[in-house]
């Protein structure tokens, strides 16, 4: 049938609204009253807590109220390792930490009753570099261990085939070494919150998240914890039909940001804003600065990553072995996740039958990485089509042939085993040769993605997947 | 001197959370002119969900797209949408949309076969007009019939859909795990000028195909690889929060520091689209948004090795490295003569 409007380049939705500057994002939202949010955040990157007096803070005029970590009913989050908290208990992880919160009625006052609190930290010695971290006598990141165990093991392992056998077979290995650094998402919008304390007490929160549930749900944790929130700041929960915060007592409100590629996933600045407005009565909005943004927001984590190919003489790579080293910064947010993502995909798209990949999450004291577009799928490929090239230059090959020698087709498996439909590589290999101009050998012009004969790669036995993910957990 | 050289890089890239579990809902109900409201929770980014979902339920319900008006500002007028994140929001939230738009269209036709004096299996709906093919007497407008059922028959037209995938959780010693929906597919061929006298590597041509599943909007899908390829090839060339990793120092904290790419810097990337259908997407669609920004770095890397011998695995690609790898090559050679 022919399709009407799929397919069709339609006006995108709020276009007009775009290019004439009228959409509205969450500083936008003018709420009156609204009191300003500034934070107290680590001086140093490593270190211990031995005096947070806000008393004089407190009393400087317009100052309506301060958060610390006592404040917090709950003071561990994360996405699936629950580690991080809102504010610095006594340790403190890395540079920039949020130690404490003010909302005043103005932005100076807020600097100042900022600078007005009194803090003692004893710095201890941080580590940077992951490969120390590593080491058994490394300054302790996290009281847990530098290295985040995921079951019995202290890395995500992925085994296909027989790595030994691969190299046994192998004409030729070649090693090398990756890094990709820390990026930046930077987004045209910094990170914004603004949380209203309702009069029937539930909260609203704006929000510049990419996903309202997902961080309704992490909020629902941090904020619902027993009577805490309700005793302390008694009358703010009257209304509310179990006396805690729960789903139904914050509304998020979002749906239009301002630029995200994952790093508007974390947390950030709500539950800080939130814990403010439901302390003070007031709105609190907390927009954070451009060197904030770029100093304290999530960013791509750096990989180290070292491949070891074994490849025959006729172009197939018989054997992949991978090391891949992500540092997470001072806690472990999406980074158990990130790194899962990354081990099944870092082979690239190749049909490689012996296969061993190991993927560390490891803990230094910078700042916590986060999503980001690509989610290790970036650094993996990154590595991963680089070394094709090595492995080519290393047999004297063409870099379009072996690559279609080794591209995965229909009915493959993937290193997890998942078995492969809707491949197209060959064909878009091909449709970018003859657009730039490239001569094909016969074999590669005529190749396609139909399942190859199974005798030519011994496939591994097919394995049923089993059901529920629960992922990574410090032990 | 300036040399060229070619490179080439392959990129695939799976829709979906990496440990699956993910889900969508949509909600589709009808106004009294026929006109359809889509209720989601999926978050804009400036990707286009705003605009692409109610294409797909525009296509369903046979009314044009202008006719769709969409929701999604809360969680409390607006369903579960797991995030707009994992390349996942078109085929995810899609095949929702799919799904509620298709069960609103069935009370319709049910609606209208009443009116019509036939039944549903016999109707169709073009252009906003339900009629019996090839019987101009049997037709009524959308319309009508939202009008009919709702504030005659005191009817509520609604559909609601949900598309989610089963969690998996990796196999500890193996890694076996079947969290994806489907995977989409790039390659990237790039020319590049490298100045040997000060490391400078200028991109003269950067030529990308991509697989996308069904597009469902052309134009959003380039906006999408322009967006991403720039990404890429400004993370390859100028990004990196730490200038001396795994050292702290120098740190960047502002634009001032941390160069992003401009228009300047990425003159020229072509790209075409191909379309292998996915299984199970929304009109055959795949999600296809982060996979843009990674083929740039390996591509651009091989096509310095390509261009000056030398092999820079370690991002940025900055001038300095190109200059110290050109100078450690020129002291390998000349130890061997």
């Amino acid at each position: 049938m022919e399709l009407k409007a799929v397919g069709k380049e339609k006006r995108r939705y709020e276009g007009l609204d775009h290019v004439t500057g009228t959409t509205r994002y969450v500083d936008d939202v003018i709420v009156p009253g609204t009191h300003v949010v500034k934070a107290l955040r680590s001086p140093v990157h490593k270190g211990r807590i031995i005096r947070l007096d806000t008393t004089r803070a407190e009393q400087l005029p317009g100052v309506a109220g301060i958060i610390t970590a006592a404040d917090v009913p709950c003071n561990s989050y994360g996405f699936l390792t629950l580690d991080q908290p809102v504010m610095a208990e006594t340790d403190v992880r890395y540079k920039g930490e949020p130690i404490a919160a003010v909302a005043a009625q103005t932005e100076d006052a807020a600097i100042e009753a900022v600078e007005l609190i009194d803090l003692e930290i004893e710095e201890q010695t941080p580590v940077f570099d992951v490969l120390e971290a590593m080491k058994p006598d490394a300054p302790k990141v996290r009281p847990e261990g530098n290295i985040l165990q995921i079951g019995d093991k202290n890395y995500r392992s992925v085994v296909f085939g027989d790595i030994e056998r691969g190299f046994d077979e192998a004409d030729e290995v070649v090693e090398s070494d990756y890094l990709f650094p820390s990026q930046e998402h930077a987004c045209i919008e910094t990170q914004v919150s603004l949380a209203v304390p309702e009069s029937d007490g539930r909260l609203t929160i704006y929000s510049v998240t990419q996903a309202l549930y997902f961080l309704l749900r992490q909020m629902n944790r941090i904020l619902g914890q027993g009577n805490d929130v309700s005793e302390r700041w008694s009358g703010r929960m009257q209304y509310s039909y179990r006396g805690t915060l729960g789903y139904c007592d914050i509304k998020y409100v979002g749906g239009t940001v301002g630029g995200g590629f994952g790093g508007k996933t974390d947390l950030h600045a709500d539950p800080i804003t939130a814990l403010l407005a439901l302390k003070t009565g007031k709105p609190c909005k907390w927009r954070w600065t451009r060197e904030e943004e770029t100093l304290f927001s999530t960013r791509h984590s750096p990989w180290l990553m070292s491949f070891k190919d074994g490849v025959k003489k006729d172009g197939r790579i018989v054997a992949r072995e991978v090391r891949s080293i992500h540092d997470a910064g001072a806690h472990t947010g999406m980074s158990s996740y990130v790194v899962d993502k990354h081990c099944f995909y870092v082979i690239g798209p190749y049909h490689i039958p012996n296969v061993l990949v190991k993927g560390y999450v490891v803990y230094t004291n910078r700042t916590p990485t986060g999503a980001i577009r690509g989610f290790g799928l970036t650094p993996g490929t990154f590595a991963s089509e680089i070394q094709i090239d090595k492995v080519a230059e290393r047999i004297g090959m063409d870099p379009w042939e072996i690559r279609f020698i080794n591209a995965v087709r229909n009915g493959d498996q993937l290193a997890t085993r998942r078995k492969l439909d809707s491949v197209y590589l060959i064909e878009t290999m091909q449709a970018l040769a003859e657009w730039a101009g490239v001569t094909l050998p016969e074999k590669c012009a005529r190749a396609n993605s139909d399942p190859r004969e199974a005798e030519v790669w011994p496939l591994a036995e097919t394995m049923e997947a089993p059901l529920e993910w629960t992922g990574g957990t410090v032990s | 001197m300036k040399k060229r050289g070619k490179g080439l890089a392959v990129a695939f890239y799976p829709t979906g959370l990496g440990g699956g579990g993910d889900f969508s809902h949509a909600i589709v109900k009808i106004k009294p002119d026929g006109t359809a409201d889509l209720i989601i929770g999926t978050v804009e980014l400036g990707q286009g969900a705003r605009t692409v979902l109610p294409q797909m339920a525009a296509e369903v319900l046979g009314i044009p797209y202008e006719h769709v008006r969409v929701t999604n500002s809360d969680t409390d007028s607006c369903p579960i949408c797991f995030g707009t994140f994992a390349s996942r929001v078109t085929y995810f939230t899609g095949n929702a949309v799919v799904q509620a738009a298709t069960n609103v269209k069935q009370m319709l036709l049910a609606e209208a076969a009443t009116l019509l004096d036939t039944t549903p299996d016999t109707l169709e709906i073009v252009n906003g007009i339900i009629q019996v093919p090839d019987d101009p007497k049997k037709s009524i407008s959308i319309g009508d019939v939202a009008f009919s059922a709702l504030y005659v028959k005191h009817k509520f037209l609604v559909g609601n859909g949900c598309f989610g995938r089963a969690a998996s959780r990796p196999d500890p010693e193996t890694g076996a795990c079947d969290p994806l929906a489907t995977l989409a597919w790039a390659a990237t061929w790039v020319e590049v000028e490298v100045d040997t006298e000060t490391g400078v590597v200028e991109i003269i041509d950067s030529k990308s195909v991509y697989d996308v599943g069904k597009a469902i909007n052309p134009a959003l899908v380039r906006g999408q690889i322009i967006g991403g390829v720039a990404m890429g090839t400004s993370w390859t060339l100028l990004e990196s929060l730490y200038p001396y990793y795994p050292s702290p120092e120098h740190e960047a904290r502002s634009f001032r520091d941390y160069a992003i790419a401009t228009t300047m810097d990425i003159p020229t990337m072509e790209s075409r689209m191909v379309e292998c259908l996915s299984v199970g997407g929304p009109f055959g669609a795949k999600g296809m948004g982060e996979m843009t920004a990674n083929p740039p770095a390996p591509a651009i890397v091989n096509a310095v090795h390509d261009a000056v011998g030398v092999w820079i695995t370690k991002l940025p690609l900055t001038p300095e490295k190109v200059l110290r790898a050109l100078e450690a090559n020129g002291r390998a050679a000349s130890a061997e003569h």
